[in-house]
């Protein structure tokens, strides 16, 4: 099949799972005019000589990309800050409180933060041209303020040693049978992006009560969603129940003995924006960097290397990934993570004890 | 100042609400919420458990290298000193890799030597026994010194006169040595205690994912996003409070015991012959060095040529990738390490140069207010390390003095976490030069300074020197402090491993650790060229 059709059906189905996103504001477009990469625009970044990178993608993807940012634009330095994305927001946060601006360009995978950023005024307006070219409305701010880099999902996991296929947990539920105990690992909120969002739509379409149940399993609580993947790779537990669908994809691509399930209750689908700081220390770099991130370039490198999914039109899946489009997946809900996470993070500590 | 102005914030806070008002809610919350007495639990159950197990093996440890025949008691000693440098987070996370009760290695060896089946294990070191155990490798040492240091000032002749009045060897040693001893023995305790209370990095790796908190991994956590300063500040005073109290009980302790060692010109120690024992009682040791120095050592080695680093180095597993990651492709190592080599050095220098002026100042009287000055030197050691990163938080994100996002708030932190031990260290050193030499100096005509430059400082030379390195190795393995003031651009190498374990980059870390770890020895090489030189304290992180 060819890949435009891919991508394209892929995008329709997806954008139906994500239909109240961070992206639906009801101010209409202001968004300015698309920025192509000019001679004028890298001659300005690499005066700067550096961009400052926030993000909460797992540390070798993220310096992969930043590695082929200064492969491209020789002179011009990425420094990759990575930590949850809720470490990210706090940091941001303080730093900003102390009038500190440290950040240029941020990726979080808690959509939500850009719609506090937003509202805070502290995003810049800017689009890429491959952003107004290349990505349906979906999944971009009307006023130009964020796109969504990349969307990823939280799957569960197993090891194939220690686990047979047929014996694997195929829904959620499924992993409070009692043969579980002792057995799961899974992330946390409070660190990570992906886990808050995903804890948000578990918790809306199955209900707490399955986090309830879930807490007697003994899980081992770690934090990052980059974790559990590692963690089942290293044989240290048999089944993750949340974590990032790419780590996982990267341990088995590199002969770890894991394998992704996609439950059957629908998987959390996770849109993870970029956006750049009005205060950015480096303004120009922070311009040519968003440029380059959703350039067809750095996407094949999120899709291809990354094992991340793309939202640009041009990107088709890499063979042997279940596509987007044949995943049931559960919808995504920026505004209301936004509403609810202080609640979420109390009531997930409260739950797990940690 | 640097420790009043922190405090005086704390407590501040942690008396008022959010609207400013004066409360004590966040007291009411602490000691009725279950979510901060089970945290209080564990971390009093952890201290008092850590406390007794590093006595119980350091004191007869102490007692073999200072008072036997055991062989290579030298080696002992300078293994002893590897396992006090080590930075306790990563001991935590090498342990990870040991006895993790899956992928651990030392498990995978059980099971394979057992024939076991893949969900059985030896060791759990996700729980409060493993934390436990973790903790009392790296605290064990303290004991160690206390003891071992007041053994060796034991004077021979007193269990020489115990046994010229016919007492056999074990009546001396019940009778004399053991009383001798035990105020150090208790003072060792009370420090293990100490540590363990206000450690903050090996809970954090090895509590956490097991699903309980401890008090330093709670007030972090109310850090986090929404930020609870309120109570943060509130949840550090009792711990400050508890230190306060237990280090009184400490100097009480201590005080007691110089004076029950007899003065006078002392004999040399005299060695308890252990005959055919003294193979078995260097065996001993060594099985317990195992546990804070080979194994972990060894696990880290492992995960740095490991692919895959719950799997043991061969053919298939090897690889250089974690060392070219770490140096070519992550971007933070340039920085880290640049941040904490300017950190160390420029807090050893400040913290030495603060330390010897104090330091001259009380022990040769020259101000009036000697006595504060000490006291104010010294009263650092009461606040743990998380405790003053908050207090400096809450001081310097606000005027007039916004320092955070600066390498300054990290430089205040560990300069101040480092004056107390450095100025012990050298007031004894100063009290240790006959006040004669200096003068005798004067009388012939010489200013003080003069005096100082020519006659003083050249005979206190090592102990400057040996309190600058001291600072400097304190200072690498600082987690505690820095975890709460860093920003991105201050991030130092114990900040960025914390910030790798909790995304699982274990052969990252490895290579970091072993870093950190070169940058330590070197520096305790340095120490071990300086002769005649004792054990100093330093802080856990």
């Amino acid at each position: 099949m060819p890949g435009r059709n891919i991508s394209r059906r892929t995008l329709l189905k997806a954008s139906g799972a994500a239909a109240v996103s961070a992206f639906a504001s009801p101010i209409r477009a202001a968004a300015p005019e698309p920025t192509a990469v000019t001679p004028a625009l890298i001659a300005a970044a690499r005066k700067e000589g550096k961009v400052v990178y926030y993000t909460p993608i797992d540390l070798p993807v993220a310096e992969l990309i930043a590695k082929a940012f200064e492969a491209k634009y020789p002179g011009i330095a990425v420094r990759v800050e990575r930590t949850g994305a809720e470490r990210v927001f706090q940091r941001i946060g303080q730093e900003y409180a102390s009038h500190i601006h440290a950040v240029d360009v941020v990726t979080s995978s808690d959509a939500a933060h850009f719609i506090v950023w937003k509202r805070d005024g502290l995003l810049e307006p800017f689009v890429p041209e491959d952003v107004a070219r290349h990505y349906v409305a979906e999944y971009k701010d009307p006023d130009g303020m964020f796109a969504a880099f990349r969307a990823s999902l939280s799957v569960i996991g197993y090891n194939t040693r220690l686990v047979k296929a047929e014996d694997a947990p195929k829904s959620f539920a499924d992993l409070l049978d009692p043969k579980w105990t002792g057995k799961i690992v899974k992330g946390h909120p409070a660190y990570s992006g992906t886990i808050m969002t995903a804890t948000y739509e578990i918790a809306r379409d199955i209900g707490w009560d399955y986090f309830e149940k879930l807490a007697k399993q003994r899980i081992m609580q770690v934090q990052s969603a980059a974790d559990p993947p590692k963690k089942l790779g290293l044989g240290e537990r048999a089944v993750m129940a949340d974590g990032n669908e790419y780590v996982l994809f990267q341990v088995k691509e590199s002969g770890g003995p894991v394998e992704a399930v996609y439950p059957t209750e629908g998987t959390p689908f996770i849109v993870s924006p970029n956006g750049l700081f009005k205060a950015a220390p480096n303004p120009n770099a922070a311009r040519l960097f968003q440029c380059f991130c959703f350039s067809p370039e750095c996407q094949e490198l999120v899709v291809n290397r990354g094992a991340m999914r793309s939202l640009h039109a041009q990107i088709k899946d890499k063979p042997g990934r279940r596509p987007l489009g044949e995943i049931k997946l559960m919808k995504e809900d920026a505004a209301a993570v936004e509403r609810l996470s202080e609640e979420i993070k109390a009531r997930y500590t409260k739950i797990f004890r940690v | 100042m640097l420790t009043l102005l922190p405090l005086s914030w704390l407590t501040y806070y942690g008396f008022h609400d959010r609207a400013g008002g004066l409360t004590i809610a966040n007291f009411i919350q602490l000691v009725t919420d279950p979510t901060f007495l089970d945290p209080l639990l564990t971390t009093l159950i952890l201290a008092t458990s850590s406390a007794v197990t590093c006595c119980a093996v350091a004191a007869p440890m102490g007692w073999l290298v200072a008072r036997t025949d055991m062989p290579l008691r030298r080696t002992v000693r300078a293994l002893v000193m590897a396992s006090f440098v080590t930075p306790p987070f990563l001991g935590a996370i090498a342990w990870e890799l040991l006895a993790a009760p899956n992928s651990g290695l030392l498990n995978k060896l059980f099971r394979t030597a057992a024939g076991a089946e893949p969900d059985e294990y030896l060791f759990n070191i996700y729980t409060l026994p493993g934390l436990i155990f973790v903790i009392s490798c790296y605290t064990f040492p303290y004991v160690f010194v206390l003891v071992a240091n007041a053994l060796d000032r034991i004077p021979g002749e007193l269990e020489d006169a115990s046994s010229i009045l016919g007492s056999s060897a074990w009546t001396t040693a019940r009778r004399v040595t053991v009383p001798l001893a035990l105020p150090a023995v208790l003072a060792g305790a009370l420090v293990a205690f100490l540590q363990a209370m206000t450690l903050f990095g090996s809970p954090a790796i090895l509590a956490l994912p097991a699903g309980f908190h401890t008090m330093t991994t709670k007030i972090w956590s109310l850090f986090q996003y929404p930020p609870k300063l309120e109570l943060a500040a509130a949840a550090s005073l009792p711990l400050l409070v508890l230190t306060v109290a237990l280090l009184r009980a400490e100097a009480v302790m201590l005080g007691r015991r110089s004076y029950t060692v007899v003065g006078g010109r002392q004999g040399e120690p005299r060695r308890v012959r252990l005959g055919r024992w003294k193979w078995a009682a260097l065996g001993l040791a060594f099985v317990v060095l195992l546990n804070p120095v080979f194994l972990p050592y060894g696990a880290l080695l492992n995960a740095a040529f490991s692919r895959v680093p719950s799997e043991f180095v061969s053919f298939d597993n090897l690889t250089l990738h974690n060392i070219e990651f770490v140096f070519f492709e992550l971007s933070s190592t340039g920085l880290a390490i640049r941040n904490t080599l300017i950190l160390c050095t420029s807090a050893a220098t400040i913290g030495t140069v603060m330390a010897v002026v104090v330091a001259y100042m009380t022990s040769r009287r020259v101000v009036a207010w000697h006595r504060a000055l000490a006291f104010l030197a010294t009263a650092p050691v009461a606040v743990p390390g998380i405790v003053l990163g908050v207090g400096l938080f809450l001081t310097y994100t606000r005027p007039p003095f916004v320092l955070y996002g600066t390498l300054w708030i990290l430089l205040i932190a560990f300069v101040t976490i480092a004056l107390p031990a450095a100025y012990q260290q050298l007031q004894s050193a100063f009290r240790a030069v006959n006040p004669d030499l200096e003068e005798a100096s004067r009388i012939l005509g010489a200013t003080r300074l003069g005096t100082l430059g020519r006659i003083t400082a050249p005979l206190l030379r090592t102990s400057v020197i040996a309190t600058w390195c001291f600072i400097f190795i304190g200072v690498i393995r600082e987690l505690s402090a820095a975890v709460m003031l860093f920003t991105s651009d201050t991030k130092v190498i114990s900040v960025l491993i914390f910030d790798l374990n909790e995304s699982g980059d274990l052969g990252a870390i490895a290579v970091l650790g072993i870093i950190m770890l070169v940058f330590t020895f070197a520096v305790v090489a340095l120490i071990n060229r300086i002769p005649g030189f004792g054990g100093v304290r330093l802080r856990n992180t």
